[in-house]
């Protein structure tokens, strides 16, 4: 079970909260090709190692916060709200 | 060796040191045709058919870690073809079709048992949904029988059939064709027969990047084991699919996630069919020796851990007691996960990539095992010719380009 730090209740258990996926993605605007809309839509780094994802903490406060995340120990390396710029973490390659 | 009665006899005349060993471990050639990454059931299955089907027998398949020990070891075993949409009942059906023949084809017993698999229907909505779903697979020629309740209750009597359950069984449907197979021996098969036509199987070999020409073709892997060049290079690693596709310069519509499966202690048969219940998430079927195998839901944030979390372990059981409550006396003997490679629509990726002469099939994400057959088949198809399969033709990364995706989440209403 992981523990999650809200940014505005403070350490919870997973299971309070619901992972959206790869965060600090930019819709690009409606004049590009079909093949960078396909790879805004679905094509990810999805990386072995630090992650930066957006969670809610929907069975909280509803809230949106940025998450840094090893994906292979799940150890939680940085928690950051939505509007705050990404804070450097170790281990994340280029 | 061929495997039969005679030499069962004769091995248990002879002692245990009779028996030769179902596959070779040979030092890495450093050049082969062909060269497969992932000695899971779909690696594996495409070295075989590039053997048989194409006659290309100068190939290598490097594991990481041990042969089977990845998503292989790891699933519920269960194999079905109940798919919606005309592409994928194709794919799928042939997967089945090769998986009925597949233990003579192979000499090695995968004990296919086609117990049947049972979706249960917990409301109204849930039986029209699957009318329109089994009549689906009927107009695409596969098996598919709707079940009234009673039907349900005399195929699984220890389900909840109380109209008072929480979740009420009121139907259901079933593909009786379906059921499971001895997981590592559909790997094992197809590496003993693949050895067996002259292909290399490189245990312990982890692949660290690509050589490039001044194409940027791939001509060869950086190893562990030194480097190996290669005609044409098939990637068949399921969850590491994005690791590979990384070191190759490339990414995919792809994320993964921990798939969780647990088993409960052995017991007395108890049920003799798959029982999978949508509305709940439950999905149990009991082994040949005895343990009820309980699948599967991902754990909903990326991972690369090869365990699940507690939270869905917890959810799991609870839907599984909800349709069974008498499991509740059994005690859960292990539970594991294997990283599965999540595309948006739920089908998989069988073809080329961006990169000249480097192919991938991946993307069967939570149903990877039922698809092995086939995804050997066309995978070793593109290998060979460098044309995709008519099988795998809707089945390409383009789609993701095209939005023609072939969404089998939405339609069929299960993720796999």
């Amino acid at each position: 079970m992981m523990l999650l730090s809200c940014p505005w209740c403070g350490p919870r258990d997973e299971n309070e909260f619901a992972c959206a996926g790869t965060t600090h993605i930019v819709r690009p605007g409606p004049e590009v090709s079909d093949a960078e809309w396909g790879r805004y839509l679905f094509f990810r780094a999805n990386p072995k190692g630090v992650h930066r994802e957006r969670w809610r903490h929907v069975y909280g406060c509803g809230q949106w916060f940025n998450v840094a995340r090893d994906t292979v120990t799940h150890q939680v390396l940085a928690v950051y709200r939505m509007t705050e710029p990404p804070p450097a973490v170790p281990g994340e390659g280029p | 060796m061929k495997y039969s009665a005679l030499a069962l006899l004769r091995g248990a005349l002879s002692g245990p040191d009779s028996w030769s060993p179902a596959w070779r471990s040979p030092e890495p050639k450093p050049e082969y045709e062909v060269i497969v990454i992932g000695a899971g059931g779909h690696g594996l299955a495409t070295a075989y058919y590039l053997a048989r089907n194409h006659g290309i027998r100068n190939v290598a398949v490097l594991e990481r870690g041990w042969l089977g020990g990845g998503n292989t070891g790891r699933n519920t075993t269960i194999v079905r073809s109940n798919y919606l949409f005309p592409e994928s009942a194709r794919l799928y059906e042939f997967s089945l079709r090769l998986y009925e023949s597949l233990t003579r084809e192979l000499n090695f017993n995968i004990m296919l048992s086609q117990r049947g698999l049972i979706l249960l229907a917990h409301s109204r909505h849930d039986l029209d949904a699957m009318s329109r779903w089994a009549n689906a697979m009927r107009m695409n020629g596969i098996d598919a029988e709707l079940l009234s309740r009673d039907e349900v209750a005399a195929a699984a009597p220890l389900l909840n059939l109380s109209p008072e359950a929480r979740f009420p069984i009121l139907g259901g449907f079933t593909q009786r064709r379906a059921g499971t197979a001895r997981h590592d021996a559909v790997a094992w098969g197809y590496a003993r027969a693949a050895d067996a036509l002259g292909v290399d199987i490189l245990q312990n070999c982890e692949v660290r990047g690509f050589t490039r020409d001044a194409h940027g073709g791939v001509t060869g892997v950086e190893t562990s084991r030194g480097p190996i060049r290669a005609g044409r290079i098939g990637i068949a690693a399921a969850g590491h699919s994005s690791v590979l596709a990384r070191l190759a310069g490339f990414s995919l519509p792809v994320t993964s996630y921990a798939l969780q499966a647990m088993v409960t202690e052995p017991t007395k048969p108890a049920l003799d069919t798959v029982v999978l219940s949508p509305g709940t998430g439950a999905y149990v079927s009991q082994s040949d020796k005895g343990e009820m195998v309980l699948g599967a839901s991902l754990d909903l944030f990326p991972s690369y851990a090869q365990r699940g979390s507690f939270a869905l372990t917890q959810g799991i059981l609870a839907s599984t007691l909800a349709i069974f409550p008498s499991f509740s006396r059994l005690r859960l003997m292990r539970q594991w996960a294997g990283i599965v490679d999540v595309v948006h629509d739920s089908s998989p990726i069988i073809g080329p990539t961006p990169v000249p002469n480097l192919f991938i099939n991946c993307g069967w994400g939570t149903g990877g095992f039922k698809g092995i057959p086939v995804g050997g088949w066309t995978l070793a198809h593109v290998l060979a010719t460098g044309r995709s399969h008519e099988l795998a033709e809707p089945f390409q990364l383009e789609r993701f380009y095209t939005g023609r995706l072939i969404d089998e989440a939405a339609a069929a209403g299960i993720a796999h």
